[in-house]
């Protein structure tokens, strides 16, 4: 142990901790900007700077380890000056329409600069030059916000592994790009939006759809449908001030219905669906010899990766549209027909945790009506932002419930958002199917938890099913490297884009680099829906009703002809750079 | 926004196998992106995407990584260079004999800013001083060095180099 003292509190720590875990330790605070536990401790920023006594200038806190009898002060007035004079250098090449700003009262930077009292405006001088990257359809970048603190190339690096943006240049000219200068659209990303979620500043956003579903809504020929995603009711509370982990669904659906959609479903019932679909085609995979390991297609940044990376592996990707997708489909077949109406007057919108849904909708092979099945995906920021706009008290709203037909699920949809959950759902499923006897406990609590890679082993009408759950693409990678190797014997795997599944995806409230360090938030938003699939009064996908009705009589039986037109669909192999 | 080199990549079968001979000699070598990209723009001359993408397949790198170390060091190119590499040396004691000027003769005889011409003959680079500040001012074409110019004498040296 080294004994050091902190600002005159002397503290006792492990040899090799920085200076910013040891005051953590008691209690202080150091701020940072470029800081992330784990992935990015690069002392880039300046803003950690401590004084040490002996020192002959000031330290980055985040990098120095502590040395026995170090003194070390966080708050004298020589480091408050520095930390203001280096905020207000990074301010002088920054674009300061803070007012409209995206992350406006979620900004990193805002809050120290308010923090440290800083002259916005101390220094004047030349302003890097840059073009808004806007060429994708689900995230923007605008590096005249950008303070080059690395946080989304150490995320983009370390935690997915798929390393599509990094700094290029040098010096002033510095900016994050992508290899050759290429739009990111001409790059392998896998669109998850995990950059965005990390970044201190409003460099980075999703690609907003706000205007388009507010002119679907005041289109009087239109009927406007809602389908949120599990995850949404999980995270959306965060936005409003509950505490994480807080239900919103009730909330959430009353807004819904206040923001002027006609109907509001949930996506958690086609998450039924697809088990349906998947389960089925699990079930036949075993039993007719087909491709296995199958892996679950329900993550469109996962699919979009093995699409890069890994285009030998496709036909393990189960057919199986995604849920969102599904969604749409069956709005605009089954309901539209239902309704009587023809399915060009349908605009359905999905509300997901992600980014990466964005993109998908827009895929090939996604017109089960012959119309886009889906036609614009919000973020659950881009929904509380909509709440917000619209004068909607959120706190204050009464619980709502969900449409008929299209609302009604299962436990086993709600829990898709969390990693393990569509595993678990599928198994609740595939084994009834498999033994036809009713199952006596439908939690499969070993492939539940947030780690990044899960295994298990069960009996399933005496066949022994092997199983892996990853979440995150550096987790994916490993997966993806047994099975082209041929090394594993795993028959069905549920690969989630983001670390911790949905309920983490990269269009969820932002939360800053401290709660992010001291909060189990992948945890906590789980927890939500577990707790929701608890209180299910059904739990497996087959028994949902409205499903049996649809498949009595619409679809026919999982696999049919006519649910292989609606609800499957197909992968290409993609170039990973334009030249 | 992309940067595409006008010159297509027509790398031959001897480089590929001599890149892949360095950068087998470099797998699992800590460090190993600064001397695989020397060694390729030695090998090819630049460093154009194809030979980039190669490398960080190779070294387990991301092409994003790679391509943000090429372009940190000036002493890298992703430009090809010419039959003939012209520098002129644009330090302090050239530029003060006029070597300013001298670019500038270049620049216009051979049509270009800076780079290569589309004959791919001419390369055209402004350098830091290289060392022979007596022979101010001073330009080089690939090894050979030409000292105590005037811009008359331009036209001369150019023809001695032909396609």
């Amino acid at each position: 142990m080294v004994n050091i003292k902190i600002n005159n509190i002397p503290v006792s720590v492990e040899e090799g901790t920085t200076i910013l875990q040891a005051a953590k330790k008691i209690g202080i605070r150091i701020p940072t900007l470029c800081y992330m536990k784990d992935i990015n401790a690069i002392g880039a920023c300046r803003i950690c700077v401590v004084e040490v006594k002996g020192a002959r200038s000031l330290v980055a806190a985040c990098v120095y380890p502590v040395n026995e009898g170090m003194e070390v002060f966080t708050d004298t007035p020589k480091v408050r000056a520095s930390r203001k004079t280096t905020l207000e250098l990074i301010l002088s090449d920054h674009n300061k329409s803070c007012l409209s700003c995206d992350r406006n009262t979620h900004c990193e930077l805002q809050d120290l600069s308010y923090e440290y009292g800083c002259d916005i405006n101390r220094f004047s001088g030349e302003h890097h030059e840059c073009e808004k990257d806007v060429s994708t359809p689900y995230l923007v970048r605008d590096n005249s916000k950008c303070v080059l603190c690395r946080r989304c190339v150490a995320v983009c690096r370390k935690i997915q592994e798929v390393g599509v943006i990094g700094p290029v240049k040098r010096g002033f000219k510095t900016h994050i790009g992508c290899a050759f200068e290429n739009d990111l659209n001409d790059s392998p990303c896998v669109a998850c939006g995990q950059c965005i979620n990390v970044c201190p500043t409003g460099a980075l956003h999703e690609r907003e759809e706000i205007d388009e579903v507010r002119a679907a809504i005041a289109d009087p020929e239109k009927i406007v449908i809602a389908g949120p995603a599990p995850s949404v009711r999980a995270g959306l509370g965060e936005e409003f001030g509950y505490p994480m982990g807080t239900n919103v669904e009730g909330k959430m659906i009353t807004a819904l219905r206040m923001l002027g959609f006609d109907k509001v479903f949930d996506v958690n019932f086609s998450a039924d669906l697809t088990i349906m679909e998947e389960a089925n085609e699990l079930v036949e995979r075993i039993q007719k010899g087909g491709k296995l390991p199958m892996f679950t297609s329900c993550s469109p940044g996962w699919v979009r990766y093995l699409e890069y990376y890994y285009p030998e592996l496709i036909p393990n990707v189960s057919t199986c549209k995604s849920p969102q997708q599904m969604f749409g489909a069956i709005v605009k077949t089954y309901y539209a027909e239902k309704l009587g109406v023809d399915p060009s007057k349908l605009y359905v919108v999905s509300i997901m945790p992600c980014t990466a849904k964005k993109f998908e909708k827009g895929r090939p092979d996604q017109s089960a009506s012959g119309y886009p099945d889906i036609d614009a995906v919000l973020t659950t920021r881009e929904l509380a932002k909509m709440i917000k706009q619209n004068g909607i008290l959120f706190n204050e709203l009464v619980d709502g419930e969900v449409d008929s037909p299209l609302g009604i699920y299962t436990g086993a949809g709600v829990i898709f958002g969390a990693t393990g959950g569509v595993m678990e759902a599928a198994l609740r499923t595939a084994a009834e199917t498999i033994t036809g006897k009713p199952l006596e406990n439908v939690e499969f609590k070993k492939v539940r938890g947030t780690k990044g890679i899960k295994e298990a082993t069960y009996d399933i009408g005496g066949k022994t099913v092997k199983v892996a759950v990853a979440s995150g693409i550096a987790n994916a990678k490993k997966i993806c490297e047994k099975v082209s190797k041929g090394k594993c014997d795993y028959t069905f795997i549920e690969i989630m884009c983001c670390p911790g599944g949905c309920v983490n995806g990269g269009g969820q409230p932002i939360m800053s680099s401290v709660v992010r360090e001291n909060t189990d938030y992948k945890a906590l938003r789980a927890s939500v829906l577990y707790k929701a699939d608890k209180k299910c009064g059904l739990r497996k996908s087959h028994d949902n009703p409205v499903i049996k009705e649809i498949y009595d009589n619409y679809l026919g039986k999982p696999g049919s002809h006519k649910a292989h037109e609606i609800l499957h669909t197909s992968y290409v192999k993609r170039e990973r750079y334009k030249k | 926004m992309a940067q595409n080199a006008k010159v297509p990549f027509n790398g031959t079968k001897a480089q590929a196998d001599e890149l892949e001979k360095v950068l087998k000699g470099l797998k699992n070598v800590e460090g190993a992106l600064m001397p695989a990209l020397q060694q390729a723009q030695d090998i090819y001359g630049y460093l154009p995407i194809e030979v980039q993408e190669v490398i960080a397949d190779r070294l387990g790198v991301s092409l994003a990584e790679v391509f943000g170390v090429a372009t940190f060091y000036s002493q890298f190119t992703l430009t090809p260079k010419g039959k003939y590499k012209i520098g002129v040396c644009l330090g302090t004691a050239c530029y003060v004999k006029g070597s300013g000027e001298i670019y500038a003769e270049l620049q216009k005889q051979l049509g270009i800013e800076s780079g290569i011409t589309d004959d791919l003959v001419y390369s055209l680079d402004a350098t830091r001083c290289i060392g022979c500040c007596g022979l101010a001012p001073v330009m080089t074409v690939n090894d050979d060095v030409y000292g105590k110019l005037t811009k008359d004498q331009i036209a001369g040296i150019l023809a001695k180099y032909k396609a």
